[in-house]
C-alpha cells in the first residue's frame, strides 16, 4: 500500500477511536451499527467483490448468527463460545448452500440465494418452539468479559471496533496468502484460472463460506447491540442493503466495505430533512450513483488518481470493476 | 485535502446532526412511528389523527402555555431503527415520548424509555407490552388481553358456538391476537377447529376458505389487516360460508364494509375504536379527520388523537412538565370527556399502563354498522 | 372434489396474472440482459395513472387509455433510455442495483404522491359468481383468464408470424447475426421495452379490482414474477406462461393441503429444484456457456 493511503487508513483508524468521545449515545449506536455492518459488508465483498459471486443470502447469515448468539447466550452459554459458534456454523451453513448452488452461473445464484433468504426467514418466524417467532428475542444482553462489561454505549463501541479490526486483518491476511490470490484470479479470467489448474469451485466455495461466516460473526454483535431481534430485520431488505454497501463502497477494494457501510448508515440520518420523503431521495441517489460511479466511490477515488497520473493503489487494492 | 479529513467532516456533519434548537416557549414531545414498511397504514393513521390534535391544542395555546413541538421520525416498521430512532431523541431530553405502534417495536423501545424514566405513550396491543412490571409505558387501546375476553364471551353466550376456526394474519399483530384468542377458547372450553394463517398482503384467500369451509365450525373469529379482510370476506361469500364471521374492530369498520362491496353484511364482532361508534364526539371527530385528510380513518387515528389529549390532561393536572411526575399520575387516572372532550371516551389508566374503556359489540347491516350493544369498562 | 377443482381454477386465474407479468419480465431479459427486479411495480402503478386520470375527470375508458399510454412511454420508454441504456454497458450488476432502487422509487412515489391506503378500482366485468362443476367462479376471474391467454396468444403470434416478431426473436437469439443481417437490433430491443409497457398495464388492469390498487402490491407480484419466469424457462415465452400457471395452482394447493404458514416456501423450494436440477427452466433451452 502506497504512503498516501497508510497515512490515510492511519488517520481514520484514530478519528475512529477519538470521535465517540465527541458523540452522544445515539451517535455512537450509530457507529457501532457502522462497525457491525461492515464485518458483514466485508464477507460479501470476498464473496462478489473478489470471487465474483452475487449472493442475496448476507442478510439471512446475519440472522442465522444473530439467533445463534440469542439462544445461546439465553441458555448460559458464554458469549466468546456462542460468537465463536456463530460463525463456524454460517460457515458451515454457507458451505453446505453453495456446494450445490455455486455449480450455476452468476445470475441464478442470485435468485437461489434469494429464495435462501426467504426460506431462513420463513423458518425464524414459523418455528416458534425455537426462535420465539414473529415476536422475536427480547433483552439480550450485552456480553462482559473477565469482568469488563460492555453494557454501556461506548465500552460496547470499542468491542464492536475490536472485532471489526481483528477480522479485517485476518481477511487481509487471507487476502494475502496463496488462497486471495486464487480468489483474485478467479474473479480476473475464471476459465484461465481453470486452464492454470486452479479448482476454481473449491475456492468459490471457500470465498462464499469465508464470506457467510462473516455475516454471522456480524450478527453476532448485532444481537447484543440491538437487544432485540426479530425475523423482519434478516430478510431480503438488509441482504439488498448489504449488497449496496459493497457495490457503493466500491466493489473488490479492501476498504470498499468501510465506505459503502458508512454512506449506508450515515445516508439516512441526513435523508431526513426531506421529512417523509428521503427513502424516495436515497432511491435516486443509488440510481444516480449507479449510472455514474458503478465501480463505487472507491472506483471514482481510482480514477481521479489515476487521472492526476500517480501511482496506482497495488493489485489487492485493485477491482476489475463490476461485471467487466 | 487530505480524505480523512474530508471524512471527518462528514461524519461529525452527519452526527452531529441531532440536536434541534428548543425555544423555552415549546415542550418537545417526539413522535416515533411506522411511516413506512409494513406498518405503514397503522403508521400514517396514527400521525394523522395525532398531528390534528397537536394542531388544535397549539391553535388555543399549547399546553400550560407552551406550544408542543413534535417532530415525526420514522422506523420503517423495523425494532432496530426504531429503537436507534428512540435513542437519538432520548438524547435531547423529551418531556414524553409518543409511539410506536408496532408491538414490536414498542416492546424494544420500553426497555430505553424505563432506564430513562420518560413516559412513552403507545399504540401496540400486543399483551406482553403491560406484562413486563414497566412503569413508563401507557397504551392507547385495549391490550389484546382485554379484547380478547370481550369476543370470546360473546361467542360462548351470544352465538352460543361449540366450535370455532380462526383465521390470522401472520405478523405480531396478528399471531399476538391468535394466541390469546385460542387461550381465552380453551378456557370457555370451544374448540379451536381451524387454525389457518395467512400473509400480509395475500390477495387470495381460495385455499383458506376451502380449508375453513371443511372444518364446519360453528363460528368464524377472523383476524387480519383491513384490505385482507375486504379480500377473505368477498371470498367467503363467493364460496358460500353460512357460519357467522365475527372479528375485533378492524373486520367492521367502514373501510372494510367499503372495500368488501356488499360481502360484509352479516358480519358480527367487538368493536373498540371506531369513528363508526354511537357517540357524537367520536363521529364528529372521525368527521373532522375526513375533511382535513381526505380518507376515513381507522382506529390508529383515535389512538394518536386522544393520546395528545391524554397528555395534555394529565400535564395539567400535575401542572408542570415533570416526566417522572407524568407517569405517577397517570397510573389509576381516568379522564372524561366532560373534564377533556378530546378524550373523546371515557378512559381509564391501571397502575400497568393499560386503557380501561367502553367498547361495543357490532353488527354490519345493509352496508352499514350498527352498534348493538354497548359493553362497560371492565373496572365498572 | 368440488373444493380441489376451486383451487385449481383460482389459482388458474391467478396463474394467468403471474404468467402475464413473467412473460414481460422473460422479454426483457431475453433480448437486453436486462433483470428488472422493478417488473412487481411497473405492475402496481398503471393503476395509480388511471386513477389519476379519474380523479381528473375522465370516463373509466379513456383513463384506461391514458393509463395504457402512460404505461408504454414511462415503465417502457423512459425506463429504457434513462436507466437502462446508461448502464447496460456497465454488466448485470448494477442495472440489478438499479432496478431494485427503481421499484423502491416507485413504491414510495405511489404511497406519498397518490395514497398509502388501498384504493377501489372499477371492475371490467361486473362481480356476479357462476357455479361450475360444484366450484363457484367469479366472473372477475374468468374475464381475467381470458383475457391473460387472449394477450399471450396475440403475443405468440407476433412473435412467430410476422416479421416484426420473428426480427425481435433474433435480436434476442444473437444480436451480433441479427445486426450483420440488417436488423435494427436497437428498435428490436425498443420494441420489447414497450411491450413490456403494454404487459404490465394489461396486468395492472386485470388485477386491481380484486386486488385493490396498493402500493405494496408490486413486492409478491415482482417475486412471483421471477420464481414463474426462471420455473418455466428463462429463454421461452412459453416457459413464462408455465411457470405462471404451476405457481398459481401449486400456491393454493399447498396452502389448503400443506402447511399454511409455509405457504410461501414451496414455490422457492421448487425455484431452488429447478435452478440446481435444470437451470434452464421446465420448457427453456439449454444455455450454452459463452467463454
Amino acid at each position: 500500500m502506497n504512503r498516501l493511503g497508510t497515512f490515510l487508513v492511519a488517520a481514520a483508524a484514530v478519528f475512529a477511536v477519538a470521535v465517540p468521545f465527541f458523540l452522544k449515545p445515539f451517535g455512537i449506536y450509530l457507529i457501532s451499527m457502522w462497525a457491525v455492518l461492515t464485518i458483514a459488508a466485508i464477507g460479501l465483498n470476498l464473496t462478489l467483490g473478489y470471487a465474483g459471486q452475487v449472493s442475496m443470502a448476507q442478510g439471512a447469515f446475519v440472522g442465522i448468527g444473530a439467533y445463534t448468539v440469542a439462544l445461546l447466550t439465553q441458555a448460559d452459554v458464554p458469549y466468546a463460545a456462542a460468537f465463536v459458534a456463530a460463525g463456524l456454523f454460517c460457515f458451515a451453513v454457507g458451505w453446505v448452500l453453495g456446494y450445490p448452488a455455486l455449480r450455476v452461473q452468476h445470475h441464478y445464484l442470485a435468485f437461489v440465494t434469494l429464495a435462501f433468504n426467504t426460506l431462513v426467514f420463513l423458518v425464524l418466524r414459523n418455528e416458534e418452539w425455537l426462535t420465539n417467532g414473529i415476536y422475536g428475542i427480547n433483552s439480550i444482553a450485552r456480553p462482559a468479559f473477565f469482568g469488563w462489561s460492555t453494557g454501556k454505549a461506548l465500552d460496547f463501541y470499542f468491542f464492536c471496533l475490536g472485532a471489526l479490526t481483528v477480522l479485517s486483518l485476518a481477511t487481509w491476511w487471507i487476502l494475502r496468502s496463496p488462497w486471495g490470490r486464487a480468489f483474485v484470479a478467479l474473479r480476473e479470467n475464471p476459465v484461465r484460472a481453470l486452464s492454470l489448474g486452479l479448482d476454481t469451485r473449491r475456492y468459490t466455495l471457500i470465498a462464499f463460506a469465508i464470506g457467510s461466516s462473516l455475516a454471522g460473526l456480524a450478527g453476532a454483535l448485532y444481537a447484543p447491540l440491538v437487544q432485540y431481534i426479530e425475523p423482519n430485520s434478516f430478510g431480503l431488505g438488509m441482504s439488498f442493503n448489504l449488497l449496496l454497501m459493497v457495490i457503493v463502497g466500491g466493489s473488490g477494494y479492501f476498504f470498499g466495505p468501510f465506505l459503502g457501510a458508512l454512506v449506508a448508515v450515515l445516508l439516512p440520518e441526513w435523508m431526513r430533512i426531506t421529512e417523509g420523503y428521503y427513502l424516495i431521495v436515497y432511491a435516486m441517489f443509488v440510481m444516480v450513483m449507479m449510472a455514474f460511479c458503478p465501480s463505487g466511490l472507491l472506483g471514482l477515488v481510482e480514477r481521479a488518481l489515476k487521472a492526476v497520473g500517480r501511482r496506482t493503489p497495488s493489485p489487492i487494492l485493485r477491482s476489475e470493476g463490476v461485471g467487466q | 485535502m487530505s480524505r480523512s479529513g474530508l471524512f471527518a467532516a462528514v461524519v461529525a456533519a452527519g452526527l452531529g446532526f441531532t440536536s434541534p434548537v428548543l425555544a423555552q416557549s415549546t415542550v418537545y414531545i417526539p413522535a416515533i412511528l411506522e411511516l413506512s414498511g409494513a406498518g405503514a397504514v397503522s403508521g400514517t393513521n396514527f400521525r394523522d389523527g395525532m398531528l390534528m390534535a397537536i394542531d388544535e391544542i397549539n391553535g388555543k395555546g399549547g399546553i400550560l402555555g407552551r406550544k408542543i413541538e413534535t417532530p415525526v421520525l420514522d422506523t420503517q416498521s423495523d425494532a432496530g431503527i426504531s429503537r436507534a430512532q428512540l435513542q437519538k431523541v432520548l438524547d435531547n431530553k423529551p418531556y414524553v415520548v409518543i409511539g410506536p405502534v408496532f408491538s414490536g417495536s414498542v416492546l424494544v423501545d420500553m426497555a430505553l424509555t424505563q432506564q430513562a424514566e420518560i413516559p412513552e405513550i403507545v399504540g401496540g396491543e400486543a399483551a406482553a407490552i403491560t406484562q413486563k412490571g414497566g412503569t413508563y409505558v401507557f397504551r392507547t387501546s385495549f391490550g389484546q388481553q382485554f379484547s380478547m375476553p370481550k369476543i370470546a364471551n360473546y361467542i360462548r353466550d351470544g352465538i352460543k358456538a361449540k366450535t370455532v376456526a380462526v383465521l390470522w394474519v401472520n405478523n405480531d399483530f396478528g399471531k399476538g391476537g391468535r394466541d390469546t384468542f385460542v387461550k381465552e377458547m380453551a378456557a370457555r372450553n370451544i374448540k379451536v377447529v381451524a387454525d389457518v394463517s395467512t400473509e400480509s398482503g395475500q390477495a387470495d384467500f381460495s385455499a383458506d376458505v376451502v380449508k375453513i369451509k371443511a372444518a364446519n365450525a360453528d363460528a368464524i373469529f377472523v383476524y387480519v389487516n383491513e384490505e385482507e379482510s375486504a379480500r377473505f370476506l368477498r371470498e367467503a361469500k363467493k364460496q358460500g360460508i353460512k357460519a357467522p364471521l365475527l372479528g375485533e374492530t378492524t373486520l367492521l369498520g367502514q373501510k372494510v364494509i367499503d372495500l368488501a362491496q356488499g360481502a360484509a353484511d352479516g358480519v358480527r364482532g367487538h368493536v373498540g375504536l371506531t369513528v363508526d361508534a354511537p357517540i357524537p364526539a367520536v363521529q364528529q371527530f372521525g368527521e373532522k379527520f375526513k375533511k382535513r385528510f381526505n380518507y376515513v380513518c381507522d382506529h390508529n387515528g383515535i389512538k394518536g388523537y386522544t393520546a395528545v389529549y391524554m397528555i395534555k390532561h394529565v400535564t395539567e393536572k400535575i401542572g408542570k412538565f415533570d416526566s417522572k411526575a407524568f407517569a405517577q399520575a397517570a397510573h389509576g387516572m381516568t379522564i372524561t370527556p366532560k373534564d377533556e372532550p378530546g378524550i373523546l371516551m371515557e378512559a381509564t389508566w391501571d397502575k400497568n399502563g393499560d386503557i380501561d374503556r367502553e367498547s361495543f359489540l357490532g353488527e354490519v347491516v345493509n352496508g352499514k354498522q350498527k352498534i348493538v350493544a354497548t359493553l362497560p369498562k371492565l373496572g365498572k | 372434489m368440488a373444493s380441489f377443482i376451486q383451487l385449481l381454477v383460482s389459482g388458474l386465474a391467478t396463474g394467468a396474472i403471474y404468467a402475464l407479468i413473467a412473460v414481460g419480465f422473460t422479454l426483457l431479459w431475453q433480448t437486453s440482459q436486462t433483470i428488472n427486479f422493478a417488473q412487481g411495480e411497473f405492475v402496481m402503478l398503471p393503476a395509480f395513472f388511471i386513477l389519476a386520470a379519474m380523479n381528473l375527470g375522465a370516463p373509466f375508458w379513456l383513463a384506461t387509455l391514458i393509463g395504457l399510454l402512460l404505461s408504454i412511454v414511462v415503465l417502457g420508454l423512459l425506463f429504457k433510455l434513462i436507466i437502462v441504456d446508461p448502464m447496460l454497458r456497465y454488466g448485470v450488476l448494477p442495472l440489478v442495483i438499479s432496478t431494485i432502487a427503481l421499484s423502491l422509487f416507485l413504491k414510495e412515489a405511489a404511497k406519498d404522491f397518490y395514497s398509502s391506503q388501498a384504493q377501489p378500482f372499477p371492475a371490467l366485468v361486473p362481480a356476479t359468481d357462476l357455479n361450475v362443476f360444484g366450484a363457484v367462479i367469479s366472473l372477475q376471474s374468468l374475464a381475467v383468464l381470458a383475457i391473460a391467454v387472449a394477450t399471450v396468444l396475440a403475443l405468440h403470434f407476433l412473435l412467430n408470424k410476422t416479421r416484426l416478431g420473428r426480427c425481435m426473436q433474433a435480436t434476442a437469439q444473437n444480436p451480433t447475426l441479427a445486426r450483420i443481417l440488417g436488423i435494427p437490433v436497437e428498435r428490436m430491443v425498443l420494441y420489447t421495452f414497450l411491450i413490456n409497457g403494454v404487459l404490465v398495464a394489461i396486468a395492472s388492469i386485470l388485477i386491481s379490482p380484486i386486488y385493490l390498487a396498493k402500493f405494496t402490491n408490486g413486492e409478491t407480484l415482482g417475486i412471483a414474477a421471477f420464481l414463474a419466469a426462471i420455473i418455466g424457462g428463462f429463454n421461452q415465452v412459453r416457459g413464462a406462461i408455465l411457470g405462471g400457471v404451476i405457481l398459481g395452482i401449486l400456491d393454493n394447493l399447498s396452502a389448503a393441503y400443506l402447511s399454511s404458514q409455509y405457504r410461501g416456501a414451496f414455490p422457492l423450494i421448487i425455484l431452488i429444484a429447478v435452478i440446481l436440477l435444470r437451470p434452464q427452466g421446465l420448457l427453456g433451452r439449454v444455455e450454452e456457456r459463452t467463454v
